[in-house]
């Protein structure tokens, strides 16, 4: 295990931000900790840096002890949420501080920024200020800085968090790439299922302060822990104790058997996928995700009697 | 249009009768009469003992303040140590208080009765009507400024650029040196220019403290007091342009050095 966070507990003040959390990451994987706001997720990655001290528990770093050890200490690479960019440095100011503090020799410290700042496609920017980037360079510029030192543990924060939805797609791509070249183990943290199910090996779903469940993108999706991952990972229907995909729900024009009559109430169309909106003769609302084509095939309009049937359901004793 | 001119026109017109009229008028009835009586001013013995005197309190209470004003900012803002905020309200005491209840206090503490003074003279060492108590007054009254002007800046910078630096493996001091203090070095240097002016001006705690004593504990600005009261009035004109003078010298100073930082566009967030 390259990080082990075992039984650790952090409050401030009343607010319990992390109560009786375990994780652990495989050496060089990609691991996410998905959660809503305030669920500890950030919390638990500065507990993992040192910039936290946990009231209880114990951390591990590549099977070393390291609770009580200082950030500067634990060979971890951070990417802060804003970037925390140093701003009265130029860009290859920035990437070469972890190297000069420990008095690298110039011509490692030159040969290594102008390396880095390649990979993270900032070479020829390296004069500039953080203020003169776009927010894309400057978290590129923050990754970049991490790396230098050559951590064994890269953690980042909300790393998309701070960018518009077209940059983000490109450098969710772009850090997938960088992983698979680097090799570094990696954690970030994030709200967002999406990117947490299309970059990690493994996900942590975190909800006020406890993990709920620990498992790779599809084994967390098709057979989620309970309510909460369900809902939190990927969209749902609710339909009284059963829980139902959108894309497990079919529509049909006639009854058969096991279906039950719904009203289409909207249908949004979102490129490649449909989205219909029904409400259920006994009130029920859900949402059924269609194929363009199969929904073009059905002919539907707001207004329209279907018949549904669930494909799968799936309940939790609670 | 009316408003914007009559609002610049008003505010000229202040400036010209609060601040400019009078400090011109300083320096015109100083060369009134050329060069000459303004240098043989200048040059007595007392005048240049009262420079001398002045220089050396300020360039003592200013790096003192300086160094402390920091610390006391960085604890203030980065350390939650119980009592901090109270420090952070005294720390305004010196701007509230007149400077003569500063020489008043003084005198309670190092006077022949006061709490150190006896032990002190025991000892020989000399504090009232001397070099130490116009010291430590300077530094009292001026020592707000650099801690006034820091706090704020240091709350707006947060502590994400130091954590950062941590992890990349900076040891505390390497961090305030090379990532707080350039965020700060602005507010550090207007406060020293402020903390510079007041130090070179003060006159009331001075004068209580060291007695005025021509020669020996008389400061600028009681030298200008002095000349004045003597009917020698070319001698406080001119040392009135000297003390003008150094306040220009030291705003100067700041201003050379400051169009560079803006340049780098690195104010904003």
């Amino acid at each position: 295990m390259a990080i082990e966070a075992r039984n650790v507990t952090k409050r401030f003040g009343d607010f319990v931000a992390l109560e009786d959390v375990s994780v652990e990451v495989a050496s060089g994987s990609l691991t996410a900790l998905l959660g809503p706001s305030g669920s500890g997720k950030s919390t638990l990655l500065r507990v993992i840096a040192g910039l936290e001290t946990p009231d209880a528990g114990e951390v591990f770093i590549s099977g070393s002890e390291a609770t009580a050890l200082a950030p500067q200490k634990r060979g971890v690479g951070f990417v802060f949420q804003h970037y925390a960019p140093f701003k009265h440095m130029t860009v290859w100011e920035n990437v070469a501080f972890g190297l000069k503090i420990r008095h690298r020799p110039k011509a490692e410290v030159r040969a290594r920024v102008d390396q880095l700042l390649e990979l993270v496609q900032l070479a020829g920017l390296g004069r500039r200020y953080p203020a003169q980037l776009s927010g894309g360079q400057r978290q590129r510029m923050a990754l970049a800085r991490a790396l230098a030192p050559e951590p064994e543990v890269l953690l980042l924060d909300e790393p998309f968090g701070a960018l518009d939805a077209r940059v983000r797609k490109e450098l969710r791509s772009w850090l997938l790439r960088l992983h698979d070249e680097m090799h570094v183990t990696t954690i970030f943290v994030t709200h967002d299922q999406e990117e947490a199910l299309e970059l990690s090996d493994s996900i942590v779903v975190m909800n006020k302060g406890r993990v709920e469940q620990t498992a790779p993108p599809r084994e967390l999706y098709d057979e989620p822990a309970n309510a909460f991952v369900m809902s939190f990972v990927g969209p749902v229907n609710r339909l009284g104790d059963a829980w139902v995909r959108p894309h497990d729900v079919e529509l049909g024009h006639e009854p058969n058997g096991s279906t039950q009559e719904a009203q289409v109430e909207r249908i949004v169309r979102l490129g490649f996928e449909t989205r219909i909106e029904l409400v259920r003769d006994d009130g029920e609302r859900l949402h059924a995700q269609l194929t363009r084509d199969e929904a073009d095939e059905l002919e539907l309009q707001p207004g329209d009697i279907v018949y549904v049937r669930t494909r799968r359901e799936t309940t939790f004793i609670t | 249009m009316i408003a914007r001119y009559s609002i610049r026109v008003t505010s000229l017109a202040y400036l010209v009768v609060i601040l400019v009229a009078p400090v011109t008028l300083i320096f015109w009835r100083a060369f009134e009469h050329g060069w000459h009586p303004f240098w043989a001013a200048i040059s007595s013995p007392f005048a240049v003992f009262a420079l001398k005197l002045t220089l050396e309190i300020a360039l003592v209470a200013v790096p003192l303040n300086t160094i402390f004003g920091v610390l006391c900012a960085l604890a203030i803002v980065r350390h939650r140590i119980p009592g901090m905020g109270f420090v952070n309200a005294i720390v305004d005491l010196p701007m509230a208080l007149s400077p003569v209840v500063v020489g008043l206090s003084l005198y309670l503490l190092y006077g022949r009765d006061g709490w150190f003074g006896g032990w002190l003279s025991d000892h020989g060492v000399k504090v009232l009507f001397a070099y130490p108590s116009m010291l430590l007054a300077t530094t009292f009254v001026s020592l707000p400024f650099v801690v006034r002007e820091v706090v704020p800046v240091l709350r707006e910078i947060g502590t994400e650029q130091e954590e950062a630096a941590a992890t990349l493996g900076s040891p505390a001091f390497t961090t305030f040196r090379r990532i707080t203090l350039p965020a700060i070095r602005w507010a550090v240097a207007y406060g020293v220019v402020l903390t510079m002016a007041r130090s070179l001006g003060e006159f009331g705690a001075v004068a209580m403290v060291g007695g005025n004593i021509a020669g020996q504990t008389q400061t600028l600005t009681l030298y200008v007091q002095a000349s004045y009261d003597n009917g020698t009035q070319t001698g406080a004109y001119a040392a009135s342009v000297l003390l003008a003078a150094l306040a220009i010298l030291t705003l100067g100073l700041m201003t050379m050095v400051k169009p560079r930082e803006e340049a780098h566009g690195d104010r904003g967030a």
